[in-house]
């Protein structure tokens, strides 16, 4: 099997600067490169989005946040949150109030029941997947919902392989079983929940049988689940990527979430939800306000009170609405009203569903300034580049993880030539639109973020090294809250259980990109143990494990197609086409192709994905795409 | 609200070492007790992460009523023991443990053996020069970690992080028997046709370098290797979002080597192989 | 769990001794042809972890069948096993009886151990490898528990099914018989032949052995017709309580070296709350010199089924297992036939003689390892792992066979029962000495006339038994309990066979074995092939043992021709080595590595 190198990025080391887009970029001073930044935002104030960094510290998010909302007085400012955990947050907060998972790491280890849906942690999130192995060497069972026999699915008890996009009859099915099993957690769901007899009449039609129909896994399996997960003391319900990355992936979200209502597996030890983040701080960008609708700490925008704090501690006036987020963006794009974008440390130009589409709202912006360590696709297109550190190893701040443990990150190695650090740019860049920030350090901006955000408030840097971390809320300096979130919905005293949880009153909506006669093979997408997004940071070290890009198909599609492991293959979608080479994996079943987006520079697997958006929480359904696959006529070569 | 569980309270017991009353909390091993009491007892198979093996022997200390020696690493404390460290018949078996190690596998990459070496008056060359060494070439079969089983003591912590205790990859275990048993994987094959996931948690609890960074093996083969000169930083991965510690081990600005913090409730020590080699995009500087 | 597989493809006879063993798989991710329901729902987790302990047998059914155990073969088995083939690898070469690599089907195993050396082994292994040439592989094997009839040979046959002949005492020309033809090889004499006492006068007055050659070993019917089953009945009267004070009042020990009470290893494991108990029979009979747990199970087996139900019952267990060794294929053969035979007549199953008490054996089938007759090291093997000796504490009456209260008591020891429970406690202890009660079997092999198996009473002299075995002229030295035990001299003939004489005469009983050297037998050649025995079947765990033997082997090396002060400095490091290994060896095989080497130079004076 040949070995393919990816694309390796060098590092940027200085500014680069070009009067128009057909020319090419030269270096230029830090000096020049922010006076024309300034420039650029300037004329655009009215039409800005600024595209934040999931993988950028808590600090540099706050500042940047900060920039959007004071120094461009827009809300709009998001970052790749939304193409992948967006849903996990809107679902959580429209039951809980509350945009995090509910657990720790270290609650799976004592848990009795664990339900991994639609996540391949083993590869995805290798070191919380050694949690979860705990658990079952401890005892725990695990069940796994997917599509394909992951490495995951073959640690479980019971793997369910159920159609893409039918998260929502599987669950329904399971909360019917629970209902009619008698099995339903009566005092939670009377005590601290709302809607739970229209939630019953809207799962009532799905019987196992129809379940079994449309998911295409047996009543018995999901039968089994479902007593499993009812009868747990614990059960733990985790999901990634393949419940969030739907067009209704905040519906997917708030069916699982109903379950957890519904047998009370849900703020205690050991019993509870956990979203598995994909990026480092993509739970910190939006904790810290990196997002259209919230302000740092999860404070919602249209909270007047809310806004008033913000304004007093930042003398300025917030917009009392929410601001687009990013695939809202891109369509003003399109529509011509957000001309200006800064983009800090993210790629959307390979990231983004329907990536043909995404270059093209990009080319037609007025001005573009992209910060970055790397000149990524989506730096190429733009006016200023601004060479910055790399947030984890190079400056110092915090990330905050997925079970909300915000850590400290420090500067290790210098960065290389006149890279800056994101904080320091974004106040120089401030200062020439009229806003003299002085921040000392990363501390001084973390510091100026505990004094507005309640749950953060107890998170001093010494007490974030003394305890190797501190989860949210920390509202005390003084204190630790419990590790699990909800404990209130336990409570007997109304008053302090708060709002009920409202059941998810959610429907089936299979996937937009139906398959046909032309599209027969559903194709799904996720990530490989040793490579990571666009793979820009993951390009670029020797890993025994990577061989490319390829389009997997299971034996006997193979068969069918006649094609074999490493033939090249053409891939199309309605939207676009890949050649690909092919490989045969037994987790695949007839109909099911799995990609990754990992070399997009080899084989731009998002140019076959559907930009199909969840209306709530605008991600887009990259799991469920239909395609083709064509032999390629047989290469005559002369040599 | 208990704000941490707050786990069965542990009873104290007492008993004695080399004399001095010590307690320690119920399930303590007697080396917990000794560092506790401030011994220092010489451990190699010991893994702060890891089950007690007690393979090495090197931890053996007397415990009266017990026939024969007994490891610290494993043997739990019990009220009223009465233990010894530093006797002659201690001493004794602790420097021919370190005798038989040193006349068959290369220690010298092994913390702190020269010094005990020496503490223990231990002379591994008196067992001539035709004693059977181990005596074998590394293995680099991969670009990212060397398998040096000149240097390999057999002390399993590499099979246990590799499997149930943490990876559960089993990629690697001990095969054959005796003095004739190495640690391998399937058939003996390369790495790269094995269930390696290239995590390195087998690295990092090497107690002797016979599993090492490529990037430490190529600085120490070309004697650039400076450890005096080494920074450890803690940072946070800028992988995935589970939020892993790593400590950077930077050597004039270049980082040369990732671990984990041990003690970590995120990781306790275990990376994946992005956290512990994706770092090289730092620092393509140009 | 996600196992890593290569490409390699079982051969169709591979799958079907796997499928044999394990029945057809349930799935394709098992090995089956893929199928609709598996691309929908595919069970796993613990249940598929859980046999584990099939491993041994599935790498024996391979062996058996193939004669090795090829990649394509140990992944295909791993895939039904749910077993990462890293470590199956790992077990399938702890082994000496399994080979991964290609070799010829079939493998004659020639004893090359202490007694079948001196009666000429090297010989017997050059003689055959030449006349059998490439088509047959010759294993040096250490010792086959057939001292009695050195020297020894065992062909293994592989194939469907399996083969086996034994040729003792062999001769070139029968040994080669017996690889190249097994089915036709003769057969092996009749357990009774290792009993000199056997068909004497005055057997009916033996305990342990009065039915051996007596019965026919096949027959329940004819072992319930000589007093079998009478002990069994008294144990349902007594209650397990009342057995377990028998037992004890009994004052019985065990008899595989370790002389622990065996009534306070029963009453431990009882009263653990932990369920469930588990029975082990340890019939794994590798100290070299003994074969007194073979002639019991091929001459009288049902007596072994007797006991350990007995046993069971008193622990409270409803699964025992007997862990036979692998080169026995006879006794294997017996026992399972009377285990069959017992679970036809309901004394094995749910409903033992109608008393409600369910019980059933399971036999287990070494491969190879000496280090599997330590008692942890052998719940190992059951299990699925390598050999290895676990640390104690815990002790298996806490913590045994799967992690469960285990009793683990050898054949010898369990047999002793029958006769506790039939004659009375204090009958019983009234036989032997105050301290040292029962009678006990000495396996006597080397220079005497009659080699075997002997029942006497504790108490007797070593001298007693020599002569009873007829010992011959110049003897030089007698090694008592095998290699882990130690050497006598001709004028300590007087030391009597009790656990308290032999200790007081700085020796040591161990399991029996009683090997008579005369002065034609090179003592330095012995101890190097002591040594050398140790070396190989250290299982490397720990230090001392695993190196610790290689230098014990070397120094013996330098000095096989050496004496005075040309070996000085060599046993002193001998001696700086054996100490550590006694200290310092995790279990008994580094313990007592060094044992029979330090009393032939301190007691026999062997490089003066």
């Amino acid at each position: 099997m040949r070995k393919r190198q990816p694309k390796t990025y060098t590092r940027l080391t200085h500014p680069l600067v070009r009067d128009s887009r057909d020319e090419r970029f030269r270096q230029a001073s830090w000096q020049e490169a922010l006076d024309r930044a300034a420039r650029g935002l300037e004329r655009n104030r009215d039409a800005f989005g600024m595209f934040s960094c999931a993988r950028a510290t808590n600090e540099m998010n706050y500042v940047a946040q900060k920039f959007a909302r004071v120094v461009m007085g827009t809300n709009n400012v998001d970052s790749c949150n939304r193409t992948c955990h967006a849903p996990s947050v809107a679902g959580l907060s429209a039951a809980f109030g509350s945009g995090g998972g509910t657990s720790s790491y270290e609650e799976i280890e004592h848990t009795d029941v664990i339900v991994m849906w639609g996540s391949n942690a083993r590869f995805a999130h290798p070191i919380f997947f050694q949690h979860v192995l705990k658990g079952i060497r401890n005892g725990a069972r695990m069940y796994a919902v997917d599509p394909r026999r992951t490495s995951t699915a073959e640690w479980a008890e019971s793997w369910l392989g159920l159609n893409v996009g039918t998260d929502i009859p599987m669950a329904h099915a399971i909360g019917r079983e629970i209902i009619h099993a008698g099995l339903a957690n009566e005092a939670f769901v009377e005590r601290a929940t709302t809607g739970f007899e229209e939630y019953r009449a809207l799962v009532e039609p799905w019987t196992l049988s129809l379940a079994e129909k449309v998911t295409g896994v047996p009543a018995a399996a999901i039968r089994e689940l479902a007593h499993a997960y009812a009868r747990a003391e614990r059960a733990q319900l985790c999901w990634t990527l393949g419940i969030t990355e739907h067009h209704n992936g905040t519906d997917n979200v708030r069916a699982l979430i109903n379950l957890s209502l519904l047998t009370g597996q849900v703020g205690r030890w050991g019993a509870g939800l956990q979203p598995l983040r994909g990026q480092n701080n993509v739970q910190g960008g939006g904790d810290m306000g990196a997002i259209p609708n919230r302000l740092p700490g999860f404070q919602d925008i249209l909270d007047p009170g809310i806004r008033l704090k913000f304004e007093s501690a930042w003398d300025t006036v917030i917009q009392p609405h929410y601001g687009l987020n990013l695939t809202e963006m891109f369509e003003a794009m399109e529509e011509g009203s957000l001309k200006a974008v800064y983009c800090i440390g993210e790629n959307p130009a390979q990231s983004e569903a329907d990536s043909e589409q995404a270059l093209r709202r990009l080319r037609v912006l007025d001005f573009l300034v992209v910060q970055d360590i790397f000149l990524t696709r989506t730096a190429e297109l733009a006016d200023v580049v601004l060479p910055a550190t790399a947030g984890w190893a190079e400056t110092e701040g915090t990330t905050t993880n997925s079970e909300r443990r915000v850590q400290r990150v420090r500067r290790a190695v210098t960065p290389p030539g006149e890279a800056r650090e994101d904080i320091d740019i974004l106040c120089d860049l401030a200062a020439r639109l009229g806003h003299d920030w002085k921040y000392a350090d990363a501390e001084a901006v973390w510091n100026e973020l505990r004094s507005v955000s309640p749950d953060h408030y107890g998170m001093t840097y010494d007490r974030l090294t003394e305890h190797q971390g501190i989860q949210w809320p920390c509202p005390s300096t003084e204190r630790l809250e419990p590790t699990y979130l909800h404990g209130r919905l336990w409570e007997k005293d109304p008053a302090r259980r708060g709002l009920p949880a409202p059941f998810g009153l959610v429907r089936h909506d299979p996937p937009v990109d139906l398959t046909d006669e032309e599209y027969p093979i559903r194709l799904t997408t996720g990530r490989r143990l040793d490579s990571y997004n666009t793979g820009v940071q993951s390009g670029g070290y020797a890993s025994p494990l990577r061989r490319g890009e390829y389009v997997e198909l299971c034996p006997e599609d193979a068969e069918r197609y006649g094609v074999t492991v490493g033939e090249e293959v053409r891939v199309s979608s309605r939207r676009g086409a890949v050649v690909a080479p092919v490989w045969v994996d037994t987790a695949l079943r007839p109909g099911l192709a799995f990609m990754t987006m990992h070399f997009p520079d080899e084989v731009d697997t998002n140019q076959l994905t559907i930009e199909a958006n969840c209306p709530i929480a605008g991600t887009a359904e990259f799991k469920a795409s239909a395609i083709r696959i064509e032999k390629l006529p047989v290469a005559t070569i002369v040599r | 609200m208990t704000v941490t569980p707050l786990g069965i309270p542990r009873r104290l017991l007492e008993f004695t070492i080399d004399g001095q009353e010590v307690r320690v909390p119920e399930c303590s091993t007697i080396l917990d007790a000794c560092r506790t009491a401030g011994k220092d007892v010489p451990t190699l198979c010991e893994g702060d992460t890891l089950r007690p093996k007690n393979a090495c022997r090197v931890c053996v200390v007397e415990v009266e009523g017990s026939r024969t020696l007994v490891p610290a690493c494993s043997r739990k404390a019990e009220p009223g023991m009465v233990v010894k460290t530093g006797t002659e018949r201690v001493r004794h078996s602790r420097k021919l443990v370190l005798e038989l190690l040193a006349s068959s596998v290369d220690l010298s990459t092994t913390p702190r053996a020269a010094e005990w070496i020496k503490e223990y008056e231990a002379k591994p060359d008196r067992f001539g020069p035709d004693a059977a060494r181990l005596d074998e070439e590394p293995r680099v079969d991969n670009d990212l970690y060397v398998r040096d089983y000149g240097k390999c003591i057999l002390c399993y912590k590499c099979v246990d992080a590799c499997g149930d205790q943490w990876q559960n990859s089993f990629a690697i275990s001990v095969s054959g028997r005796g003095f004739d048993a190495r640690i391998a994987v399937e058939h003996d094959a390369p790495l790269t046709d094995s269930a390696c996931v290239y995590c390195g948690n087998c690295v990092e609890v090497c107690p002797t370098g016979a599993l090492s960074f490529k990037s430490e093996f190529d600085m120490r083969a070309a004697g650039t290797w400076d450890e005096s000169r080494h920074t450890e930083t803690t940072t946070v991965c800028a992988y995935c979002g589970v939020g892993c510690n790593l400590t950077l081990h930077v050597q004039d600005n270049e980082i040369v080597k990732v671990t984990s913090p041990h003690d970590n409730p995120v990781t306790h020590g275990n990376l994946c192989i992005k956290g512990r080699f994706g770092y090289q995009h730092v620092q393509n500087r140009g | 769990m996600d196992l890593h597989f290569g490409d390699s493809r079982p051969t169709d006879d591979e799958r079907a001794a796997v499928d044999a063993l394990l029945g057809p798989p349930e799935s394709s991710w098992e090995g089956a042809d893929r199928t609709d329901a598996d691309l929908r729902w595919a069970r796993g987790g613990r249940e598929a972890r859980d046999r584990r302990d099939l491993l041994l047998p599935g790498l024996h059914a391979l062996n058996d069948r193939i004669g090795w155990i090829s990649e394509g073969a140990l992944d295909y088995l791993c895939r039904r096993l749910t077993v990462p083939p890293a470590e199956a690898y790992g077990v399938a070469t702890f082994y000496a009886m399994f080979s991964v690599r290609p070799r010829p089907a079939t493998v004659l195993h020639i004893c090359t151990d202490l007694a079948c050396t001196a009666a000429g082994a090297a010989g017997l292994c050059d003689g055959a490898e030449a006349a059998l040439g490439p088509g047959v592989h010759v294993e040096r094997s250490p010792c086959l528990g057939l001292c009695e009839r050195a020297p020894a040979a065992l062909a293994v046959r592989a194939g469907d099914p399996v083969r086996t002949a034994v040729s003792a005492p062999a001769t070139v020309e029968a040994a080669v018989l017996a690889a190249t033809a097994p089915d036709s090889a003769p057969q092996e004499p009749p357990a009774a032949t290792a009993v000199p006492q056997a068909g004497q006068e005055g057997q009916e007055g033996l305990i342990l052995l009065k039915r051996v050659g007596v019965v026919d070993p096949s027959s329940l019917d004819d072992y319930r017709a000589n007093g079998g089953c009478t002990a069994l009945r008294r144990a349902f009267e007594l209650g397990p309580a009342g057995v377990i004070r028998e037992v004890t009042d009994s004052g019985l020990v065990g008899r595989g070296g370790a002389a622990f009470p065996t009534g306070r290893k029963w009453q431990a494991t009882a009263s653990q709350p932990d369920r469930p108990h588990y029975l082990v029979c340890n019939a794994d009979e590798s100290e070299p010199g003994t074969f007194k747990d073979r002639v019991i199970m091929e001459g009288d087996p049902y007596a072994l089924v007797e006991a350990m139900t007995i046993a069971a019952y008193a622990i409270g267990a409803h699964r025992g297992l007997v862990y036979i060794r692998g080169e026995y294929p006879r006794a294997i053969h017996r026992i399972q036939h009377a285990v069959d035979q017992a679970r036809a007549r309901g004394l094995l199953g749910d409903d033992v003689l109608g008393q409600g008490f369910a019980f059933d054996i399971e036999i287990r089938r070494g491969a190879g390892a000496y280090i599997c007759g330590e008692e942890t090291a052998l719940f190992n093997s059951i299990e699925g792992y390598r050999g290895e000796p676990r640390s104690k504490p815990p002790f298996p009456v806490e913590k045994g066979l799967f992690g469960k209260p285990t009793v683990e008591n050898n054949v010898e020891t369990l047999v002793n029962v029958l006769p506790i429970l039939t004659m009375g406690a204090p009958a019983y202890a009234a036989i032997g000495t105050e301290r040292s009660t029962g009678p006990k079997l000495f396996c006597v092999s080397g220079c005497v006339a009659r080699p075997g198996v002997y029942e006497l009473p504790f108490g007797a002299t070593l001298g007693e038994l020599l002569r009873l075995a007829g010992v011959r002229d110049g003897l030089r030295a007698v090694l008592l309990g095998g290699a882990a035990g130690g050497f006598v001299r001709p004028d300590e003939l007087g030391i009597p066979l009790t656990f308290e004489g032999t200790r007081e005469a700085g020796t040591t009983l161990g399991s029996g074995v009683v090997m008579a050297f005369d002065d034609t037998v090179p003592l330095p050649g012995l101890l190097l092939r002591i040594a050398r025995f140790f070396r190989e079947e250290s299982c490397g765990q720990c230090v001392p043992c695993r190196v610790g033997t290689v230098r014990q082997e070397e120094a013996l090396h330098r000095i096989v021709t050496r004496t005075g002060a040309d070996a000085a400095g060599d046993i002193a490091l001998l001696r700086e080595v054996g100490r550590a290994m006694r200290d310092a060896s995790i279990c008994g095989l580094g313990q007592t590595a060094w044992n029979a080497v330090e009393s032939a130079i301190d007691r026999l004076g062997a490089y003066e």
